[in-house]
């Protein structure tokens, strides 16, 4: 909402400088987002008089001034204008100013062999109007040397202010002059004596015209009168101004005037040319199918959802939003139909939204403007049509009743100290209210009716708010939050713990972590099962699937870090899976190029392995609190995972982790260069950590360990883990744990064959170990793994 | 005899201190000690001599035999040390040659953020809560006050689920983490206090906006919160976040459909220190924080009685209060992965915010 420091004068009566007025409305929470003022860049602009006037040497239609700027001596200026001449007084720009309107930066010049050192303006040069035949002629008691903005008072700043939703009141001049009274900076002028006028009380002749409203729910109220005889050319120049200080762009009077008002007051209007209306005008729901062309040159499509106002022809109106091309005014129009309306709040809002259709008018609509101002706003208009272009004025017609009851909320003061925590003295609050236009009844409890332009105002918070807005937000002091006794107590959940300690032992163990979207390519998304979700309206395409695995968005990382020359790549996230049964909390880690980089004791670099990615799943389900020992790994489900180098972590049926390499052809995919290990851990999936108790005493055993050796042959699709759970197996109380140190495949045990050497330890706790007992103990575990198929190597 | 035995005492002295090997130094110990050794030949004769011979004779050849002992040790160990200097000076490496690099992971700021929120606000007594990113229209919206015509839930603010599944209603990407204040009261007895940080989403893009980025929202419903407690809280929190003694808010009067009153909070900054400052330092002010009074209507959503219960909220940009407090002037690395943009402004996995090592790391 924009406005100039003048125009706010025309409805506050008030001595407040810019500073003033800008402090003052960010204060009662109408930010101020800028404050420009045009005249600003006219500064360089002095007054200066023409001491004398020759005629160009070189030139008939040149002269060559002397002028008085007010410094000791005169300048030479080579001066095109007829109208220049000696004695007269005009606006002089020196070397080095810019002259907005012919947009040149003058500078020290020869014109046609005469040295000219400024320039003597025009209106237009300066842009102040089209005025070109001659330079600016001032009166004689101008004082030469004197700004010439500050002798024209053309400093007039143009206030940006941000009107928030609720306050729709402020969507015109008069209710931000209202605010600013209420807030101590002046008096509200009457609306007659804003407008310089005894009354709206304007005489008023015949029957107004036809109108009517079939729709009450989406237009309630529909008030209207013609005025006939009007000439419709440009408007006054001082509507003019206003309109184009605001960055709007004059039209013609009658179009002005309802412009200016929607500015001025927040009181969107419509003009119809009577002359291109055929009976009635109504305000109905639009027929399925109809068509309107509105002012912007545009064409929509109404539905039976939406209100538009229209003749026995066709629709004119799409009702509150936008008015149509033909029963525009144009010059030739000399009868019109003057509509002021109230439409319904939520049914605006739908239709421009449907429409993707914005406009002044919709945006106060929509807010819901002053129900109890249509009588008011009609006369407002009728008055500046006659001033502005003349005519005869019908009767008003009003059709339907704009929903004007007047609220009242019952309101206990006490609840500004209750709410705010600040006091404000009872007097100050009714007085508040009241400068607001609320009526205050007080009593033990306050009865306090609302303003009809305060839609947002319907219960005792608002008032509270109101009260505190006013006396001053920002003085509301700071009161601690009672505190509980002793040291807080911790509130982390199990899930935020586990998260914590696995995003720290990640990092620690040199993964960086990163955080990436969201949402995928669809194709990305295709590639690890695809997307259960998908979003209607995506910033783009490549935005637009909810991720189904983390693994995407890391691999995407890994090639633009790989595309800047990362040999390395140690990537993790924590976020969630976006599947159908909702969201998923998911850690995922991804190692592309290079585990280790080529050195002088180890030799060339080496590229990650599924080992790697092993290790890392166990790491992290480790520092998760997950039974890392009672873990079995099954082969791998999704087709993203190479067939023979993944594999799945498993605890009973329940899958806490894949890890491995990504399947070759969704790497290429990503265009990743070389394997990629990773590995992704659900964390919805992993049993509740358990507290940390304190544990049973330490008792190691007394007796010495003791460890023996084993290698078996046996065929290579045998899984290590099945030997080793075997082994284990042959005696539970004495083996205490089995570990592989060697495998081998090759010519000296055959093809399709495997050793494996396990060491098995065996800890004794009643008795040492005879050589007896160890052979019985290996016995065991050789027909154990014979069971497997699993040989002694001999 | 005298005589004799000095000479010998002398003689193997002389090769001992000339055994320039272990080997030579053994040679000369069995010639001397040895069974048949001279040494020990003389101590033989001590058998057949007169308890008088013996008397005088006996200290003698045992000194004798003291000395030569003492002497094999001392050379001895002269010549194991001279040995082990040797192969030391043999086994020299080139220490200014490499190690390999240790891996040095990192913690992304935002983590490191919400970590820091999370204990600064522990110790205010507010638990950390949780909820859905897909949310529905009615947590995210309806409940919130925000009616169905209202702009915020235009097609151009709010990402919208394609085909939501039969019965789940309008399903959007939440907008705010304000949804989660929703689910707190309708799932806890007052008194609450909660902060709930997480990701958010809004149809925009530019230097300043990402289409997903992160908020931290607090909550606190009790009997007598006020907007005046809420200051303090403010002001407790910038204060320990930012690590500054003193720091200056400023309250304005704002439009929040979910609070009632509502008010945007700047917050005084200092471009000499870059921090956040008391009155004095002030000069300039970031609109960083959104807040208010719960809405009666959004609590009586909850199903609280909002006679009874009120409270305040506040939300704010966790990626901005990173950006602020360690110096990051754009937004859209956060969420590019740049190992290079991690390792610098990453955190080590070591720097665990606490109340006693200091919420910021």
């Amino acid at each position: 909402m924009k406005f100039t420091l003048s125009w706010l004068k025309e409805h506050l009566d008030t001595d407040a400088g810019v500073d003033a007025v800008s402090e003052t409305l960010t204060r009662i929470g109408l930010e101020v987002d800028g404050i420009e003022d045009p005249a600003a860049r006219l500064a360089a602009f002095t007054i200066a008089e023409v001491l004398s006037a020759e005629r160009h040497p070189q030139a008939d239609k040149l002269q060559v001034l002397s002028v008085d700027i007010g410094a000791e001596a005169p300048v030479q200026v080579v001066c095109g204008a007829p109208n220049a001449r000696a004695g007269m007084k005009g606006v002089f720009g020196a070397p080095g100013t810019y002259v907005p309107g012919s947009d040149i930066t003058l500078k020290v010049a020869a014109i046609r062999g005469v040295e000219s050192r400024g320039m003597m303006c025009s209106m237009r040069e300066l842009e102040l109007s089209d005025e070109h035949d001659g330079i600016i002629s001032l009166p004689a008691d101008a004082p030469v040397g004197a700004r010439y903005i500050d002798y024209a008072a053309l400093a007039d700043p143009v206030f940006d202010v941000a009107i928030t939703p609720n306050r729709q009141d402020c969507m015109g001049v008069r209710g931000i002059a209202r605010d600013l009274a209420a807030a101590g900076l002046g008096r509200l002028k009457s609306l007659a004596e804003a407008y310089r006028v005894a009354d709206f009380d304007l005489p008023r002749a015949g029957a107004g015209p036809e109108i009517r409203t079939d729709d009450p729910a989406g237009c309630p109220a529909f008030h209207a009168c013609t005025v006939s005889g009007v000439a419709n050319g440009p408007s006054h120049p001082w509507m003019q101004a206003k309109l184009k200080a605001i960055g709007q762009k004059p039209i013609s009077a009658l179009v002005d005037i309802t412009n200016f008002i929607m500015f001025d007051l927040g009181r969107p209007l419509h003009v119809y040319d009577r002359a291109k209306l055929e009976g009635a005008l109504v305000a109905r729901k639009a027929r399925g199918g109809e068509q309107v062309q509105t002012l912007n040159g545009k064409s929509y499509t109404v539905d039976t959802t939406m209100t538009v106002i229209a003749d026995d022809m066709m629709v004119h109106d799409i009702g509150g939003i936008m008015g149509g091309m033909h029963s525009g005014c144009s010059a030739t129009t000399t009868d019109v139909l003057i509509e002021c309306a109230y439409f319904d709040p939520e049914s605006i809002a739908r239709t421009g939204q449907k429409l993707l259709l914005t406009s002044d008018a919709r945006t106060r609509f929509e807010r819901g403007v002053d129900p109890a101002f249509l009588d008011d706003g009609l006369a407002v208009a009728t008055h500046l049509v006659r001033e502005l272009c003349g005519g005869t004025a019908s009767e008003v017609v009003r059709a339907g009743v704009a929903p004007v009851d007047v609220k009242t909320v019952t309101y206990r003061p006490a609840r500004v100290m209750g709410l705010a925590g600040i006091d404000v003295v009872e007097d100050e609050q009714a007085d508040i209210l009241q400068r607001l236009g609320f009526g205050v009844t007080r009593g033990t409890v306050w009865q306090v009716t609302v303003p009809s332009w305060r839609r947002d105002v319907d219960g005792e918070a608002d008032i509270v708010e109101e009260v505190v807005r006013i006396h001053g937000l920002d003085r509301v002091p700071a009161t601690p939050l009672p505190r509980a006794e002793g040291v807080a107590l911790p509130t982390a959940t199990p899930a935020q713990r586990l998260e914590r300690r696995l995003r720290r032992a990640l990092a620690a163990r040199g993964l960086d972590e990163a955080i990436t979207w969201s949402f995928l390519p669809p194709a990305q998304a295709d590639a690890f099962g695809g997307a259960a979700w998908t979003l209607a309206n995506p910033i783009s395409t490549d935005m637009a699937a909810m991720r189904p695995s983390l693994l995407p968005g890391l691999l995407a990382a890994a090639k633009r870090n790989q595309d800047r020359g990362a040999a390395s790549v140690r990537l993790f996230e924590l976020g969630q899976r976006y599947l159908a049964t909702r969201e998923h909390p998911t850690a995922a880690l991804l190692l592309a190029g290079e585990a280790r980089a080529r050195g002088w004791q180890t030799g060339a670099a080496v590229p990650f392995d599924a080992f790697d990615a092993k290790a890392e799943a166990l790491a992290a389900l480790a520092a998760a609190g997950a039974p890392v020992d009672r873990l079995s790994v099954a082969p791998p489900v999704d087709p993203w995972w190479h067939p023979g180098r993944s594999g799945r972590l498993v605890l009973g049926k329940v899958a806490l982790a894949d890890f491995g390499m990504v399947h070759p052809a969704t790497v290429a995919m990503f265009d990743v260069r070389g394997a990629v290990a990773a590995v992704e851990l659900y964390l919805d999936a992993l049993p509740p950590p358990r507290g940390r108790k304190a544990r049973g005493a330490f008792a190691p055993p007394v007796l010495q360990a003791v460890t023996r050796d084993f290698a078996f042959v046996a065929d290579d699709s045998l899984a290590a883990d099945a030997l080793v759970r075997a082994a284990a197996g042959a005696d539970k109380a004495l083996i205490s744990s089995v570990r592989v140190f060697d495998r081998y495949a090759g010519e000296r045990i055959g093809a399709g064959q495997i050793s494996l050497a396990i060491e098995v330890t065996l800890q004794p706790t009643t008795a040492t170990l005879t050589d007896t007992e160890i052979e019985a103990v290996s016995a065991r575990i050789i027909a154990a793994a014979a069971k497997l198929g699993a040989t002694l190597r001999s | 005899m005298t005589t004799d035995t000095e000479m010998l005492q002398a003689d193997l002295l002389g090769h001992i201190a000339a055994a320039a090997t272990p080997e030579a130094l053994e040679a000369v110990r069995v010639a001397a000690m040895g069974k048949s050794g001279s040494v020990t030949a003389l101590l033989k004769t001590l058998g057949g001599m007169t308890p008088e011979a013996r008397q005088t004779e006996g200290p003698r050849l045992n000194g004798l035999r003291e000395a030569i002992t003492a002497a094999l040790a001392a050379r001895k160990a002269e010549l194991e040390t001279a040995a082990l200097n040797a192969r030391l000076a043999a086994e020299r490496l080139d220490m200014t040659l490499p190690v390999a690099p240790a891996l040095i992971g990192s913690i992304h700021p935002v983590s490191q953020v919400m970590d820091e929120l999370a204990e600064i606000f522990a110790d205010l007594g507010f638990a950390v809560a949780t909820g859905p990113e897909i949310e529905d229209d009615w947590h995210n919206f309806t409940a919130l006050n925000i009616p169905e015509s209202h702009p915020a839930r235009a097609m151009h603010d709010t990402f919208y689920i394609a085909q939501p599944p039969a019965g789940a209603g309008k399903l959007v990407l939440r907008t705010h983490t304000s949804p989660v204040q929703i689910r707190t009261m309708m799932t806890q007895k007052p008194p609450i206090r909660i902060i709930a940080p997480g990701r958010v989403y809004r149809s925009d893009s530019d230097a300043t906006h990402t289409p997903m980025f992160h908020q931290v929202e607090g909550l606190v419903i009790d009997k007598t919160a006020t907007l005046a407690n809420l200051r303090w809280t403010l002001e407790t929190f910038i204060k320990a976040f930012f690590e500054v003694d003193d720091v200056a808010l400023r309250f304005r009067p704002s439009y929040f459909p979910f609070t009632e009153p509502s008010v945007e909070v700047d917050v005084g900054y200092s471009t000499k220190t870059n921090k956040p400052a008391g009155a004095g330092q002030v000069d300039k002010w970031l609109e960083v924080l959104g807040s208010g009074m719960v809405h009666p209507r959004v609590i009586a959503a909850c199903g609280l009685d909002p006679t009874e219960y009120q409270g305040f909220a506040f939300g704010v940009g966790i990626d901005r209060l990173a950006m602020l407090k360690y110096g990051m002037n754009d937004l859209r690395p956060f969420f590019d992965a740049d190992l290079r943009w991690l390792k610098h402004h990453g955190f080590s996995a070591f720097d665990v915010p606490t109340i006693s090592g200091g919420a910021g790391a």
